[in-house]
C-alpha cells in the first residue's frame, strides 16, 4: 500500500541521516540536496538505492538528476508507489 | 589403413599465481597539482575519492617501460626463465598503437619471444580477465606458464579540466605469473559484460572523429553516478557469486582487492559484503590513484610487501569498468 507523503519524507530523512549524519529534522521538502544539505553525487546515489529498497520503487539513473529537492524525491517515490 | 589418432593437450588439474611484479609512475602528483583546472581543492578530492597522491609517469617513462619492469620482477619471483613463458597477455587501454599489440613487444623485450602474445581490452576488469584466461590456458595444458600484465599510462588520455575521472587517474603496471599447481589456487571466474551501458565509461571521441577534425584528442570520461551504482550494488552480487563458486565464505578471506576506482566505491562495496574485520581491504588508491587494469595487481603487491597479508591466504579480486565489463575470482596469494 502506498505511503502518505509524510511517511515517505520521514523514511527518506532516516536514509539521509544514515548516509550523511544530517539531522532528520533538517531534511525538509523545500531543501535542495546539493545546495542546502551539501550532499554530493555519490552520497545521492547511495540514498537513491537505499530509498529504492525501503519504498519498493525503481529510480532510474536518468531520473536522479531531476531530484533537486527533497520534495522532488518524495513526489517521485509517492507517484512511483502508485 | 587405420585413422591416425590426434594428440591433444594433456590437462593439468590446478593452477595458481606464482608471483607478482609492480611498477608505478615516477612522479608523485598531489591533489593540489590537479585541483586548479577543476576548480577544486585537496580536501574536496580527498573526501570524494580518498586519493592523497597519484603516481604518474613522466614523458620518458613509457607504458612498455613499466610493463617490462613489473614483468621482470614477476618472472624473477616465480623462479622461472622468461623462455618458459607459454603465453603473454597484456591488458591495457592505453597502448598508443591500434596494432601491433603491446604484448608482442613486451614478450620480446623480456625474453619470452616467440611466446604467443596478445592484448585484451577490458579496461578496469582487464587483469581479472587476464587471470581467467591464464588459468584456462594453464589447466588446459596449452601453456605451462602465462604472464598476465595489467598496465596503463592513463595520463596520456586525460583532460585536466574534466571533473568526472581524469583527476583520479594514475599510471603503472602490475604483472603476475600463472602456472600449474598441486592444489587449487584460482577459483572459477565470475565474469561478464553489459554493453547496454557502453557509454558509461569511455573516451570523449573516436580516432575517426579526431582524423576528421570534428573532435579533439580523445580523453577518458565517465558518468559517475551510473558507474557508482553499478560498481557497488551490481558488483556486490558478482562478489557474492565469486565466493559461492569458489566454495568459500567471506570470513575465509584474508583480503578484498577490488579495482581501485574510488575509495567510496571500495568502502561501500566492502560494506555491502559485510566482511568481518579480519579481512584486509586494499586501499592502494590513496597513494597510487586509479590505474585501471594495473590497479588490482599493484594493490595486491603492496599488501604483500607491507606484510598486511601473507602468502597462502585467500583474496577476492574483483575488477569492473568500461564495457561495462567485470570479472571476479578468489585466488591464493602468491
Amino acid at each position: 500500500m502506498a505511503l502518505a507523503q509524510s511517511e515517505v519524507l520521514a523514511g527518506l530523512a532516516e536514509i539521509v541521516n544514515d548516509e550523511t549524519g544530517i539531522a532528520t529534522e533538517a531534511v525538509q521538502l523545500e531543501k535542495s540536496f546539493t545546495d542546502d544539505l551539501d550532499i554530493d553525487s555519490i552520497s545521492m546515489m547511495t540514498i537513491v538505492v537505499n530509498a529504492e529498497d525501503k519504498f519498493g520503487v525503481k529510480i532510474p539513473d536518468e531520473e536522479v538528476k531531476n531530484l533537486i529537492t527533497v520534495g522532488d524525491a518524495v513526489s517521485f517515490i509517492t507517484a512511483a508507489q502508485g | 589403413m587405420s585413422q591416425p589418432v590426434l594428440n591433444q593437450y594433456e590437462t593439468v588439474k590446478y593452477s595458481r599465481i606464482y608471483s607478482l611484479g609492480a611498477a608505478r609512475g615516477d612522479i608523485t602528483v598531489t591533489n593540489d597539482d590537479v585541483a586548479g583546472p577543476i576548480d577544486s581543492s585537496d580536501e574536496w578530492i580527498r573526501q570524494r575519492t580518498g586519493i592523497i597522491t597519484r603516481k604518474r609517469a613522466s614523458k620518458d617513462l613509457s607504458l612498455m617501460d613499466m610493463a617490462v619492469s613489473a614483468s621482470l620482477e614477476a618472472i624473477a619471483g616465480a623462479g622461472i626463465e622468461a623462455s618458459e613463458i607459454g603465453a603473454v597477455i597484456f591488458s591495457t587501454i592505453t597502448h598508443p598503437h591500434q596494432t601491433p599489440s603491446a604484448a608482442a613487444l613486451l614478450a620480446d623485450k623480456i625474453g619470452a619471444n616467440p611466446a604467443p602474445a596478445f592484448d585484451i581490452s577490458a579496461a578496469c576488469a582487464g587483469y581479472c580477465y587476464g587471470i581467467a584466461q591464464a588459468d584456462a590456458l594453464v589447466r588446459s595444458g596449452v601453456a605451462k606458464y602465462v604472464l598476465v600484465v595489467g598496465g596503463e599510462k592513463l595520463s596520456d588520455f586525460i583532460d585536466p579540466t574534466d571533473r568526472t575521472i581524469s583527476f583520479l587517474l594514475g599510471d603503472g603496471a602490475g604483472a603476475a605469473i600463472v602456472g600449474p599447481s598441486e592444489t587449487p589456487g584460482i577459483s572459477p571466474t565470475v565474469w561478464g559484460s553489459d554493453g547496454s551501458h557502453w557509454d558509461a565509461v569511455g573516451m570523449t571521441a573516436s580516432l575517426l572523429e579526431l582524423r576528421d577534425g570534428t573532435a579533439q584528442w580523445p580523453t577518458l570520461r565517465q558518468e559517475g553516478q551510473t558507474v557508482f551504482r553499478w560498481a557497488v550494488w551490481e558488483m556486490a552480487k558478482v562478489a557474492r557469486q565469486a565466493l559461492e563458486v569458489a566454495g568459500v565464505e567471506a570470513s575465509d578471506l584474508a583480503a578484498l582487492v577490488t579495482h581501485q576506482a574510488n575509495i567510496r566505491i571500495i568502502d561501500e562495496l566492502a560494506k555491502q559484503l559485510q566482511l568481518p574485520e579480519s579481512v584486509v581491504i586494499a586501499r592502494d588508491i590513496i597513494n597510487t590513484g586509479n590505474t585501471s587494469a594495473a590497479s588490482i595487481p599493484l594493490a595486491m603487491h603492496q599488501l604483500l610487501e607491507d606484510g598486511e597479508v601473507k602468502s597462502g591466504g585467500l583474496a577476492l579480486e574483483i575488477g569492473f569498468g568500461a564495457g561495462l565489463a567485470f570479472g571476479a575470482q578468489v585466488v591464493v596469494l602468491p
